[in-house]
């Protein structure tokens, strides 16, 4: 009997301890791990005539003309290649596999990464109020940016615009010098990835890491040693595949530097800026909401903080002037003491009563709130997993990811344009019995910024991609559903907002029809 | 020492999930000890990473539970023991629902491989392996207010027990190896973006140090509990929000008491309070609990039956 229970008793614990040594495999299986090389079956050989956004011809500005690759310096170049190719790491091998998935892809997945780790609403001071952040002094507390939705919509629309316009000006002198890559010219010279028909020079590649380091410094400038060590990484990738020499890459660092001075001086004016507002606004907007007889917002957060970003509808726009803004402005929301607010409100405050682990589930889906990429940068992450399928070249990669970023953006200025011209509450503002499945926005309630970006980003890609148009629709509106079922939004805000969205994205639409890229 | 084995278990409501017996006490064969415990913990302060703070937005996170909790002897010196909380969390102020639902069931396997007296001392060592799932689909991606971190779990614990007349001292070691969960989400941030709704977990140490009084009828003890997630968790930075991934550290003291009626010897009273007193990404918490127990002796019931 005692063996018996001694020999339960090893067993059980034998088994403990294999289950603890073998079974539980903690590798996680990632989608971007799996994205396959980049091989596009278009390379879109005359986008160097296709329509940019800042710059006013393609080469605007200059490139030198590359040396022949007939020259001598150019086999020692190839040396260069073979040199590395010679002691190639296993590190340099995994910087080739994650690279070449394209570099418009890594460099939008990086930013979301960036995105997600500065999105975070600043710490209060000892007195209660909030310190802003400064691009001034991006260090100090609280480090700057606050990369919130606007902040986020803008920062993805600058640089996949002035990656786009690279990328064109890039095609335009790879046609124009015509030099051959590295492969073409030495047959013997083993190629790593998949190898392209276009003349490479300049490198889109170190086009790309050029002008979209720039940006990111602008962007997130305390940030610049990790974004410089992944532009080492991507301008390495190229040289080691053998994709391109080294004067490929060098010219195109160059390229890219200066096209993205022109997209950073437009940043420095564009109004962002000044979209915090000051006391004086912020009290403003509270007595003329009043002055109507309506609600006027006030913030859930203890302590209260100033509603975010309440200049944000002011922004500049890339395809709305201030006037289409206005224009596009949707009905008043219902008036708080309406028979239809009472109603909707009910309608909240039921979700709330009655929340099944389905709901739930959605809410936290589409919540993308703090320290996450935003909703912009979940159809960042929607679009890219989309386009990976399509294999297309760098440079429509760029276009279609400047055409739903730039849509966003749109969302992002007419939202905001919407919340701050009505300043209504939100939900739990009006009935504190109200609790939330997700936390309550800082800014005013309609209408939905989820819902306008969703609509933005749904009518974008639904045209890119018509046959997915059913799925991306169905997103856009639960996405829009998630903030009502998380009530933190009444029904209208949701409605208006993904109408007001699939109005602004009609924009970037229009625009994609006579870019000259269909 | 064998008289105290039919001294029903001491719970020590642990870190994250109320779980296992560390005491060094065992059922004896064939009694089936079982009751309920009712806690309530909570905190106004929390640490993001090694930063201490109130959240105004929060107010007092507090967390009430009832476990139902049951302990087998199938022999002297093997004990199988059982716990299933329901778990309801609340948050004072701010605009954020809280949770509740059944938690995680545990099940640990007791094992008393070494007893000795030499003189008035009695030394004895144990090994316990307990394994935990949970047993509703909720949300672990819902902290602070989120009833659990809904990894399962499997852990090896290493104890030894000192007893001299009616005092004792018990310290114990455990690795706690946690299984990845998936979340709502398809892709969240840790220190960069991961793109899947997989979550690995970090294991954890914990280390349980007891000192006390120990008679048929009482028992007094302080204890102190030292959980330390390993490698693979991270901070949460200033303002942002928790995530089950994160390094969670509690250093806890506390007391625990169990008294066994005069009149009633199978049944038994248990209280007691705990406090973190150093922590990192979790909360100051203070939790009180009791409970009743009550041992039944199978082996008599079946008896009785035959006759």
């Amino acid at each position: 009997m005692k063996n018996k229970i001694q020999k339960i008793a090893y067993n059980s614990l034998l088994v403990l301890f294999l289950t603890l040594n073998y079974s539980c495999s903690d590798e996680l299986t990632e989608r971007n791990e799996q994205f396959p090389q980049l091989n596009p079956a278009n390379t879109d050989e005359l986008a160097g005539t296709w329509k940019t956004f800042l710059l006013t011809t393609p080469d605007e500005f200059s490139l030198d003309a590359p040396i022949a690759s007939t020259a001598a310096a150019f086999t020692r170049e190839i040396n260069e290649i073979k040199s590395y190719q010679a002691s190639i790491t296993p590190e340099q091998k995994k910087i080739i596999k994650y690279w070449s998935a394209g570099g418009v892809l890594r460099w939008n997945e990086i930013m979301r990464t960036l995105v997600a780790r500065h999105n975070r609403p600043p710490y209060q001071n000892e007195d209660g109020t909030y310190p802003a952040p400064s691009g001034a002094n991006p260090f100090a507390n609280p480090e700057f940016p606050f990369s919130n939705p606007p902040y986020a919509a803008r920062a993805y629309a600058y640089v996949s615009a002035a990656q786009y316009d690279a990328m064109i000006a890039t095609w335009h002198y790879k046609k124009l010098y015509n030099r051959a890559a590295p492969f073409t010219v030495d047959a013997t010279l083993p190629v790593l990835i998949p190898k392209s028909a276009l003349p490479s020079y300049p490198s889109e590649d170190a086009v790309l890491a050029g002008v979209t380091v720039e940006l990111l410094k602008l962007l997130f400038p305390t940030e610049i040693a990790y974004i410089q060590e992944k532009a080492e990484e991507q301008k390495l990738y190229r040289i080691i595949s053998g994709a391109n020499v080294r004067s490929d890459v060098d010219a195109g660092i160059i390229l890219g530097r200066k096209i993205a001075g022109k997209f950073i001086a437009r940043a420095a004016s564009d109004g962002t800026g000044a979209a915090i507002g000051n006391q004086a606004l912020w009290t403003q907007l509270e007595t003329q909401t009043a002055a109507t007889g309506e609600t006027p917002w006030k913030s859930l957060d203890v302590p209260a903080r100033p509603p975010m970003l309440p200049l944000f509808g002011k922004v500049k726009s890339f395809l709305m002037t201030p006037e289409m803004v206005i224009a596009s402005r949707p009905v008043p929301p219902p008036s708080t003491k309406s028979e239809q607010f009472a109603k909707e409100l009910a309608e909240v405050k039921n979700y709330g009563k009655n929340a099944t682990r389905k709901n739930m589930q959605i809410v936290t889906f589409w919540a993308d709130g703090v320290g996450t990429y935003t909703p912009p940068g979940h159809w960042n992450a929607i679009a890219s997993e989309s386009f990976v399928e399509l294999n297309y070249s760098e440079v429509r990669w760029a276009r279609n990811l400047a055409l739903l970023n730039i849509a966003m953006m749109d969302a992002a200025i007419s939202c905001w344009d919407a919340k701050y011209t009505f300043f209504n509450p939100r939900p739990s503002q009006v009935d504190p019995s109200i609790k939330t499945l997700t936390g309550t926005p800082n800014f005013p309630s309609y209408v939905s910024g989820h819902s306008t970006f969703s609509g933005a980003a749904c009518v974008v890609l639904s045209h890119i991609i018509p046959a997915k148009k059913q799925s991306f629709v169905a997103m856009a509106k639960e996405a829009s559903d998630s903030r009502m079922f998380g009530c933190i939004h009444y029904r209208s805000d949701c409605e208006k907002g993904l109408e007001l969205g699939e109005k602004v994205g009609g924009f970037a639409v229009a625009r994609a029809l006579t870019d000259g890229a269909e | 020492m064998k008289k105290f084995y039919l001294s029903c278990l001491l719970l020590a409501p642990l870190f994250m999930n109320a779980q296992t017996e560390i005491d060094g006490i065992m059922m004896s064969k064939n009694n089936f000890c079982f009751g309920a415990v009712y806690q309530y913990s909570s905190w106004d302060e929390y640490w993001e990473g090694t930063f201490k703070r109130e959240n105004l937005n929060l107010g007092t996170v507090s967390t009430k539970s009832v476990a139902l909790m049951g302990n087998y002897g199938v022999s002297d010196k093997l004990n199988i023991i059982f716990s299933l909380p329901y778990v309801e969390t609340k948050a004072s102020a701010g605009t954020m629902e809280g949770q509740k639902g059944l938690q995680d069931l545990s099940l640990t396997i007791k094992y008393m491989p070494f007893e000795k007296t030499i003189g008035k001392a009695t030394y004895s060592l144990y090994a316990l392996g307990g394994l935990s799932a949970p047993v509703s689909n909720y949300s672990a991606d819902y902290l602070p207010l989120s009833l659990g971190l809904k990894s399962k779990t499997a852990s090896l614990r290493l104890m030894g027990d000192y007893q001299r007349g009616r005092f004792f001292s018990t310290i114990s070691g455990a690795y706690v190896k946690r299984a990845n969960i998936t979340i709502d989400r398809n892709s969240y941030y840790t220190n960069e973006i991961h793109y899947t709704n997989e979550v690995d977990m970090p294991d954890a140490i914990s280390v349980n140090f007891r000192i006390g009084y120990r008679s048929n009828r009482l028992i007094a003890e302080a204890v102190v509990d030292n959980w330390v997630t390993q490698s693979g968790g991270f901070d949460i930075t200033t303002n942002n929000m928790p995530f089950p991934s994160n390094t969670m550290n509690a250093l806890k003291v506390g007391v625990n008491t169990k008294y066994t009626l005069k009149k009633i010897p199978a049944l038994s009273l248990i209280g007691g309070c705990n406090f973190v007193t150093e922590g990192r990404n979790v909360g100051q918490s203070n939790t009180f609990y009791g409970g009743l127990f009550y041992i039944l002796n199978l082996k008599k019931t079946t008896q009785e039956n035959e006759k």
